[in-house]
This record gives structure tokens, sequence and C-alpha cells, in this order.
């Protein structure tokens, strides 16, 4: 065991100049994040009390509104649905052209990928600023929002899933003489179809949790009532919101989760 | 070696039968490397074919250049007398729809039920959107359907879904699934390379029969020698992208026919 024919690896490796600096600036750059996004100790520390009242006066939840809350959660809940559902037929066709396997032509695959990921690089209230300005504020620009971000989210991965599918079958309806149309209704989507109804049960839970805040900008449901409570100081009025909005979410991602279970 | 001499000796029956496929000078490649080098096979009608050959020599390139499922390089397939290496669009769809193509896995849609897999079968000569599934089918598509179930042996299935089947029951829907194109010409390619030696004999014999019956031109690639030279009339060997062998199999025995794999 002397004399080992190979010399032992260095432990580390060298990093070469360029990286060398690279390491350096985002160690910089990690530094001054932290004070450019204010954060601060004696802020927070100072800050304590306040929550500790703004909690205090959050409780017992006032009940008296039930009748509003409950319709301006069912409106957010409206909207969750029909712009999931609106979304989710959208992305079907935007799936299939975006997709390596099934696009018609490969101009086709590059605009539909670049029209998904500029719908799911733009935050959805940025959609809801955009649909408020153009038809107006109320629950129909949440429904667009969420529509255009469901299908950032569900054209993607419908995409993704088209391309797995084992290729199979569609050769051998390709070889029956099957027109397009026919391999995609026969071997494309009966293939995909669990793997689409995940992702659109995904996507209401996504779209639950965002109907939520679009009330701020005006585009309805449950977010408007909340920040006048806020800004009214009626904390406990404020807090029952919050209960109902948490309420919601658990029961469609209870929802969600069972039917997603059935599929497995 | 009287491989060697028997080579050219054709099958007596081709040139006075109608030929169903004729296959002239088919070239392909894959990148550099030649895998048919102007192929040439004429195969009458009602003839049971087998083609042999080692894995990959070119076997499943053959077939699928048959029907153009992989577009050859060069030559020319007439099938039933059309010409269709030139055709696109609708009119291949319809040369298509006649030849059932029959592949080692069954390539069955697994998620829906045996009945709309064997309906899918319509799907080229009649391009209808209520071929989709058995449920918005025609009652005349169902029963015609039922049917092929039938003459193949698994009319009590129609409802079951194919995730529920056998490997060797599968192959008899493609098969059904086959029948129900009402084609001309049957390919199949190894179709019973993947089953057990018993469900791989019915299948072999369920060919054999249909090819009788309905006096249909049957082409089959096997490794099973005991297959070709009992279920087809004729055996055909592929060996460096050309036809090496061809005999009839009645005057060809299993130790003649392992040559080809030399
Ligand atoms: N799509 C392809 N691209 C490149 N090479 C291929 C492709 N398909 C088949 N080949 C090659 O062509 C040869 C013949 O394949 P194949 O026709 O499948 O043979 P066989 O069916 O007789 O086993 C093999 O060497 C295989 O690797
Ligand atoms: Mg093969």
């Amino acid at each position: 065991m002397t004399e080992a024919s190979y010399p032992l690896p260095n432990r580390f490796e060298r990093p070469s100049v360029v990286s060398f600096a690279l390491y350096i600036f985002i160690a910089w750059f990690v530094v001054v994040s932290f004070s450019g996004a204010g954060i601060s100790l004696s802020n927070f520390i100072e800050g304590i009390p306040n929550m500790g009242t703004l909690l205090s006066e959050m409780f017992p939840p006032k009940m008296d509104r039930l009748g509003a809350i409950g319709k301006a959660l069912l409106e957010t809940f409206q909207m969750a649905i029909g712009g999931t559902i609106l979304g989710v037929i959208l992305s079907v066709p935007l799936g299939v052209f975006a997709s390596r396997t099934q696009s018609p032509h490969v101009l086709v695959y590059r605009f539909t990928r670049l029209l998904i990921s500029f719908f799911r690089s733009v935050p959805d209230l940025v959609w809801a600023l955009f649909f408020v300005a153009t038809v107006g504020l109320g629950p129909f620009a949440g429904t667009l929002a969420l529509m255009i971000d469901t299908i950032g989210f569900c054209a993607r991965f419908f995409a993704e899933a088209i391309e797995e599918i084992n290729s199979g079958p569609q050769e051998a309806l390709t070889a029956i003489g099957a027109n397009r149309t026919s391999r995609l209704f026969c071997s494309v989507f009966p293939a995909a179809m669990p793997s689409f109804t995940n992702t659109a049960m995904y996507s209401l839970e996504k779209a639950t949790r965002s109907s939520v805040v679009l009330g701020l900008v005006g585009a309805g449901g449950i977010g408007i009532e909340l920040k006048v409570s806020m800004d009214m100081f009626r904390y406990a009025e404020a807090s029952t919101i919050i209960l109902f909005i948490f309420l919601l979410v658990v029961a469609v991602e209870t929802l969600s989760t069972k039917i997603r279970q059935k599929l497995m | 070696m009287n491989l060697a001499l028997n080579m050219n000796q054709a099958a007596p029956s081709i040139s006075t039968a109608e030929l169903e496929i004729e296959i002239r000078e088919i070239r392909k490649s894959y990148g550099e490397t030649p895998i048919l080098k102007g192929l040439n096979l004429e195969i009458p009608k009602g003839q049971a074919v087998a083609l042999i050959g080692s894995n990959g020599s070119g076997k499943s390139t053959l077939l699928r250049c048959t029907t153009r499922l992989i577009e050859p390089d060069s030559g020319e397939v007439i099938l039933h007398g059309q010409n269709i290496t030139k055709l696109t669009g609708a009119r291949l769809r319809e040369a298509r729809s006649k030849i059932g193509f029959v592949f080692q896995h069954h390539n069955l849609v697994p998620r829906l039920s045996v009945l709309s897999n064997v309906l899918h079968g319509a799907l080229g000569r009649k391009p209808s959107a209520r071929l989709w599934f058995q449920s918005l089918a025609t009652n005349l598509d169902r029963e015609e359907a039922m049917y092929c179930l039938e003459r193949v042996g698994l009319a009590q299935f129609a409802a079951r879904r194919v995730t529920q089947l056998s490997g060797g029951q599968s192959q008899r829907v493609a098969i059904a699934r086959a029948l129900m194109q009402r084609p001309t010409i049957i390919m199949a390619d190894e179709p019973v390379a993947s089953l057990d030696p018993q469900a791989g004999e019915e299948v072999m014999n369920l060919f054999f029969q249909l090819s009788r019956s309905e006096n249909l031109t049957l082409l089959f690639c096997t490794h099973h020698l005991e297959h070709a030279v009992d279920y087809a009339d004729r055996v055909v060997g592929l060996s460096k992208g050309t036809i090496q062998l061809d005999q009839e199999s009645s005057s060809i025995s299993v130790a003649e026919l392992r040559g080809i794999y030399d």
C-alpha cells in the first residue's frame, strides 16, 4: 500500500478567477439585499406590541355581517371556478400546440410556448389591474385574470403530459389511417386525462387562493371586504373574513386532494 | 450451401396469382447506416408470408416502409395495384385503412373500453367523431365491432377496460381492431414476441385461420422459426439489407432457416 499508482484528488477544486469574482459578487449582493429589503430587527421588536394589540382586537371575531361576508366569499369561489374552467378549456388546445409531439408546426410550437411563458410570468394581480382597466370593476375582471393565470400554469403542464404519453397507440391509429383530430381524441387525450385532471385540480386550489387578493384591486370577491375592514380599523370583522377565507381554501384543498387520490 | 441454390427459386404461385403487395427497390438508411438496400418483394393475394432475420436486420423498418409509417428514401410500394409511394393526406389514409397492422405491443388505448378500441379500426375508412368512443357510435358500427370481437373469441369482454386483459387477449383485441378495418392485408411485427408460448400459439393460429377464411394477405415477422414454417406459405429471410432467402415453407426445415442468422 505504500506506492499508490494514482495521486489522491484534491479535496476542493480551485475556482477560476471568473467564478471567484462571481462568488464575491453574489455574497455582496445578498448582504445589500438585506438592507434594501428594509430588514430591521429594531423595527420588528418595536412592532411586536402593535401586533399584540391588533391580534387582541381581532378577538372574538365579529359575526354580525355574516350575510355580506358569505355572499362575497361565494363570489370569490365562483370567480375561482369560472376562471379555472375557462382556463383549463383553453389550455387543452394551447397544450397541444405547445407540445413537441403534437404541434402542427414548429413556429406554432415556439409562439405558443412564448405566449404561455408570458401569461405565467406576469403576476395575477397585474392581470387583474389590466382587466379592471379594460372590462371594468367587478368579478368579471377577476375571472379573466384567473383564467389567464390558469392558462399559464395548465397549458405548460398539459403540453408536458402530452409529450410524455406512450406513442404506441398513436402509431397504431396512424397505421389505421385515422386523421390528426381522431388521433388526439382517441389516444392522446384519454392517455393524458389523469394528468390533465390532476393539474386542473391544482389550478383550482391556486385560483381559490389568488381570487382572495384580486378584490384588493377591485376585481371582485372577498378581498375588498377585507381591505375595507382593515382600513376602517374593524379588526374583529377582518378576523371573521380571514377565518372564512381559511375555511374556503381548506375545503377546496381537501376536495381536490380527494379527487386526485381517486385518480391514482 | 443449398441456401444459395434455393435463393432464386420463387414460390410457384407468385407468377400466376394477382399481386397484393409489390415492393420495388426500397432503400432506407438511418444517417449513414443503410438498413434496406434496394429490396424487392412481391406477395400474391391470400398468401401468408413469414419474414425472418436477426435483430436489427430491418424487419420492422421494412413493414413500416410498406405502409409509410416510416418514409423510405427511395423505391416504390404498390398495394393492390395502387402505387402509394407518393400519396399524401386523405388518399394515404385511405390506402392505409385497408392494411391491418398488428404490433409487438398491442398498442391499444389503455384507458378506453375494448369495444371503443375495436371501433377505432373503422377510423381510416370513415373519419367520424362517433367512432371515438363506443358510447357515441352508431348501432351498425357497434354491432360490426362486436362481430369482430366474436371472431377473435372475446365478445364477452367488450365492456372491459383494456388494462384488465391479459397479453394474449390484448393482442387478439388488436386483431379485432384490424378486422374492423375490413382489411385486404394484415401485417404483424413480431405479434407474439411478448406472449407466453401458449398464447403465442393461439394468436398465430388466429392469424392463420383468418387469412385462410377471408383470403387475407398476411405478412408477419417472427423469431419463432417453427411459427414461420407452420403458419406461413412462404418464408422470406432478410439479411444485409436485402432478401437472402425466399422459399415455400413446405420445402424448408427449421434447421435450414437458422442459416439466415449467420
Ligand atoms: N428511428 C431510428 N433511428 C436510427 N436507427 C434506427 C431507427 N429505427 C431503427 N433503427 C436501426 O435500424 C436497424 C433496423 O431496425 P429494425 O427495422 O427495427 O430491425 P428488426 O425489426 O429487424 O429488429 C437497427 O439497427 C436499428 O438500430
Ligand atoms: Mg423489429
